[in-house]
């Protein structure tokens, strides 16, 4: 097991790399949008593009693994202000919660990029 | 001659609930808040309870709440806080309170202790002396945190504080800090291993309360950050299991 100060310390670390890589996801995905919304959109639009591709498969990927990692991180603090402090006690329900991001970000990526 | 209706905090052991209240007090030019109180509890009301020292600023004794936000109140001009005349005075905030505006700064100093404040010597008085660079990177950081008081505004500043009560805070990290970066000092990871735990270094979020009110102008969210990136790197590198 851990001691409270490394896992503390490689949590930080961890928030900051993935708000790295965040950073670099929503710039993308931010022009990605803007560009493809001119002239309207529709799903199969959005399909074209994303179906049987590699690039953007990879790239949602890591967006989702980023998302992961750095939001469960983020809303352990924000509970454990709100109650009092204690960090600890939430490590259970935030694994609960980056798992539950994964299934369903990475089910999205498939959904959009499979076939 | 104008007077200052100035509202002041009334609490303690024999009173049931504490409060404001009002004192009318007359106003003179140069006038401190610090000089406020003093004439309260010398011409008006005794009982009146209040911490101050070398009242020119240099010990930090009679920091107080002046309208809502924290000062020494040996250093805040009347005129400067109260152009309207209204005068607010309350304890420090996020401190526990003995009776009116007196704070109890045991946990404040525990916290010190407990971020290990303290240097940790590796020399003996039979080796030379040791030589310290004053325009390295290390110790140009030090002097810029050096010049703590332990007045406690920045403490009573701090969000997180409120937040957290575990949180070592600004001053206990800040001092951490500048042993960090003494180059004589033996107790490094240590230190950072103290400095990390769970309300340590990474619960600060960079709001700088305590930058912008610190009274010597230092900025101990710097010296936080400087602890984060310290304790991230010992951490990857294994210095702390």
């Amino acid at each position: 097991m851990m001691s409270a100060p490394r896992r503390e310390a490689l949590l930080w670390l961890a928030q900051r790399a993935s708000a790295v890589v965040l950073a670099l996801c929503v710039v993308v995905h931010l022009a990605t949008m803007i560009v493809a919304v001119r002239g309207g959109l529709t799903a199969a639009e959005i399909l074209a593009r994303t179906r049987g591709s590699v690039g953007w498969t990879v790239f949602y990927a890591v967006f989702v693994l980023a998302v992961t990692i750095h939001a469960p991180i983020g809303v352990r603090t924000v509970l454990a202000e709100s109650s009092g402090g204690h960090r600890r006690r939430l490590d259970a329900a935030m694994t609960a919660f980056a798992l539950l991001l994964l299934a369903a970000g990475l089910r999205a990526v498939y959904a959009v990029t499979a076939g | 001659m104008s007077t200052l209706s100035v509202r002041v905090w009334r609490s303690g052991p024999d009173i049931a609930a504490g409060g404001f209240e009002t004192y009318e007090v007359p106003r003179l030019p140069a006038q401190t808040v610090l000089d406020v109180v003093t004439y309260i509890q010398r011409r008006i009301d005794p009982t009146l309870a209040y911490r101050f020292a070398c009242r020119v600023g240099m010990c930090g004794s009679c920091a107080m709440t002046v309208n809502g936000k924290a000062r020494w109140t040996c250093r805040t001009h009347v005129q400067a806080v109260a152009g309207d005349g209204a005068l607010e005075i309350a304890p420090l905030a996020r401190f526990p309170v003995i009776r009116d505006l007196v704070t109890d700064m045991r946990e404040f100093f525990d916290k010190w202790t407990r971020a290990k404040g303290e240097f940790v010597p590796t020399a003996t008085r039979g080796d030379a002396f040791a030589a310290v660079e004053p325009t390295s990177a290390a110790r140009r950081a030090v002097d810029a945190a050096i010049e703590c008081i332990g007045c406690g505004v920045c403490h009573a500043s701090c969000d997180v504080v409120g937040w957290n009560p575990a949180y070592l805070g600004p001053a206990a990290l800040n001092r951490a800090w500048t042993l960090v970066n003494d180059v004589r000092d033996g107790a490094r990871t240590a230190r950072l291993a103290a400095v990390a735990g769970d309300a340590g270094c990474h619960a600060c979020h960079t709001h700088q309360s305590c930058t912008e009110r610190c009274p010597k102008k230092l900025a101990p969210t710097a010296s936080i950050a400087g602890l984060k990136r310290a304790s991230a790197f010992a951490a990857l590198a294994g210095e702390i299991e």
